[in-house]
């Protein structure tokens, strides 16, 4: 390997290791603060992608469309977290991995009859279009600079929100105690509500940003999730700074996997999952770090 | 209520066996199909419910287990001959015992909400080993040409090629889980597991050695889930890597607590209904993944307890009812520990 494909290869482990940081975040944020496992969070990435291509048929802009979905899926988190999860905050883990898991066939059914099931394509935008050359006779297309971009972008603002803001605080704290922040006067609800739509945002983000990379199609929410859970449990849970390192250890595992060691790429990541569980059995950063 | 719950175990076994028998439309070939894999999920959740309802384990990975005997009947399934039955058996539920401890080891060391991420992302590893090994015959799985005999001294015990005779193989398969564990959650181990669950600390306090307990739990769990995948693949004569699936692992959870968590019966009446759900829903729309995915939703939020337990969640309002638990931990144990006893 020459040193340029090197550094594609770095560049796209590094994309890939931030899109599912997108995803992940959202995952342990709501897990961290509010106790729930959400199985539903892979099917909001494929909404996203879904919605993406609905809203680029519908506005023909692509950033238009970026701005609408966030839009919609904040409300979506918002309507979710109010109608479903509200139930869930003080039950067992078993009842929240049921519902969730109801939640999925839901949403597979509903993309299935609202759109379709075929597998579709989103054009990327024109004016991210080209690539940039790269050592003599390589390229690396713009676009996929972008969306590494846009994620570091997201990285640093949410770890503003929550280390350096009041509403980070806020969070933190109910995250530690709930009833304690309550009586601080504190409405709790309310801020669970919109942490979830949060999540649930940028999941739904990531799906949108990265549906003209890679198609959009059914079912595309799994791999995703269990992946997302892996980066969970690596980085540790409600930890955002360990769901940034985990995501991009299993990006740069996953990517020079596949170029080293095809075969057993797929089952690479678990392995790496079951070397540091031996070694830190509560993954690799603590709660609200 | 021992004694009874022996009858009532001992007539619906009895009705169960005469199914074949029974006139069209019900004796047919599909429903006779029907009814053996019911069985066999049947055997499935009982598996999962030892940890699950009363070890307290929420696994959410248990088709590994089922899919790796699956696999493991496969491919030591001769080409052109039908197999040794009891080697055949042995060996894949070997294996899956031998996995659950692999996996067990790793896991146990987790609690709570890793514990079923950890599983889950386990199980999922196992899927990838399948799917991507081209020896495993890839995501197209591999066929097993023939059922295995089962032979004592040169004389054949049962033609499992048989329809009716493979039912009755697969009620005789979960007529052993079901006493087996019967046995089992009686016994040291049982009470320990079952002591686990509601107070894991005060259990180590007296001197049990917790994790050996849960994982001897695991394993049996995982072994059982084997026999399951054993008789699954025979059934269906093909294995892929979808037995692996988490989907498969989540219906077996949706069949525990439909049935009733902690409870023998609740698993199986939990797989029938189940079973019988999906195949009434599939005849009734091309969508029914909605169907099922919103009666999910409502057993999770109106009948926490299942079918055995009946509707008792639906009267409270769910943030008061999870706060009377928590403010009365001292009587729900006592009562919720006597449980499990009365039912097996």
């Amino acid at each position: 390997m020459d040193l340029t494909t090197f550094l594609i290869q770095c560049l796209n482990s590094v994309q890939y290791g931030l899109l599912l940081f997108l995803v992940a975040s959202g995952l342990t944020l709501i897990f961290g603060i509010m106790g729930v496992i959400n199985l539903a969070h892979g099917s909001f990435y494929m909404i996203g992608a879904y919605l993406a291509y609905t809203l680029a048929s519908y506005t023909g802009n692509f950033a238009l469309s970026l701005l609408i979905g966030i839009v919609l899926s904040v409300l979506f988190g918002y309507l979710l977290e109010w109608g479903f999860f509200s139930f869930l905050y003080e039950r067992e883990h078993l009842l929240q991995v049921l519902m969730t898991f109801g939640l999925i066939l839901v949403f597979e059914e509903l993309r299935s009859i609202l759109v379709d099931d075929d597998v579709h394509g989103v054009p990327v935008p024109s004016w991210l279009e080209g690539s940039i050359p790269i050592g003599n006779n390589m390229t690396y297309p713009i676009y996929r600079l972008f969306m590494s971009g846009v994620c570091l972008a997201i990285a640093v603002a949410m770890y503003y929100l929550i280390r350096k803001t009041r509403i980070g605080m806020m969070v933190r704290a109910g995250a530690t105690n709930r009833e304690m922040v309550q009586s601080l006067g504190i409405n709790i609800s309310l801020l669970y509500r919109f942490v979830f739509a949060g999540g649930v945002a940028l999941a739904i983000f990531a799906g949108m940003i990265a549906s003209p990379v890679s198609s959009v199609y059914p079912g595309m929410g799994n791999s995703v999730l269990i992946l997302s859970f892996v980066v969970v449990v690596i980085g540790g849970i409600g930890s955002v700074k360990g769901a940034l390192v985990a995501a991009l250890l299993i990006g740069f595992v996953e990517t020079f996997g596949i170029v080293f060691w095809q075969q057993a790429a797929g089952a690479l990541v678990y392995v790496l999952m079951a070397a540091i569980l031996l070694w830190k059995p509560e993954g690799l950063f603590k709660q609200g770090t | 209520m021992k004694r009874y719950a022996f009858w009532i175990w001992l007539v619906a076994f009895a009705l169960a066996a005469t199914l074949p028998l029974l006139p069209p439309p019900i004796g047919t070939e599909f429903y006779i199909a029907l009814g053996t894999r019911i069985l066999i999920m049947a055997i499935f959740a009982l598996s999962l419910q030892l940890l699950v309802g009363y070890t307290g384990l929420v696994s959410l990975g248990h088709a590994a287990f089922f899919a790796c005997a699956a696999y493991t009947v496969a491919m030591l399934t001769p080409e052109y001959e039908a197999g040794n039955g009891w080697w055949l058996v042995l060996a894949s539920i070997g294996t899956s015992g031998l996995l659950a401890l692999v996996i067990g080891i790793l896991v146990m060391r987790t609690r709570g909400i890793y514990f079923i991420m950890a599983t889950l992302a386990f199980a999922q590893m196992v899927y990838f080993v399948f799917h991507d090994f081209a020896f495993f015959g890839g995501s197209d799985g591999t066929y097993i040409y023939f059922r295995p005999e089962f032979s004592l001294f040169g004389w054949q015990l049962v033609d499992l090629e048989d329809l009716n005779q493979f039912y009755w193989f697969t009620l005789l398969a979960l007529l052993i889980t079901v006493a087996v564990l019967a046995q089992l959650l009686r016994s040291r181990l049982g009470h320990a597991i079952v002591g686990i669950k509601y107070n894991e600390q005060r259990m180590r306090a007296t001197g049990y050695d917790t994790m050996a307990y849960k994982l001897a739990s695991f394993v049996i769990g995982g072994m059982f889930a084997g026999l399951a995948g054993f008789l699954f693949a025979l059934q269906y004569g093909f294995v892929n890597p979808e037995f692996a699936s988490w989907h498969q692992s989540g219906n077996g959870l949706l069949m525990i607590i439909l049935g009733g968590l902690g409870s023998l019966p609740g698993a199986v009446l939990g797989a029938v209904v189940f079973e019988l759900m999906r195949v009434w829903y599939q005849d009734l729309t091309e969508h029914w993944q909605l169907l099922l995915g919103g009666t999910i939703i409502a057993v999770a939020a109106f009948m926490p307890k299942g079918l055995m337990g009946g509707f008792s969640g639906l009267r409270l309002p769910h943030r008061r009812f999870a706060r009377v638990k928590a403010t009365a931990p001292a009587q729900t144990t006592a009562t919720t520990v006597m449980q499990p006893q009365e039912h097996a």
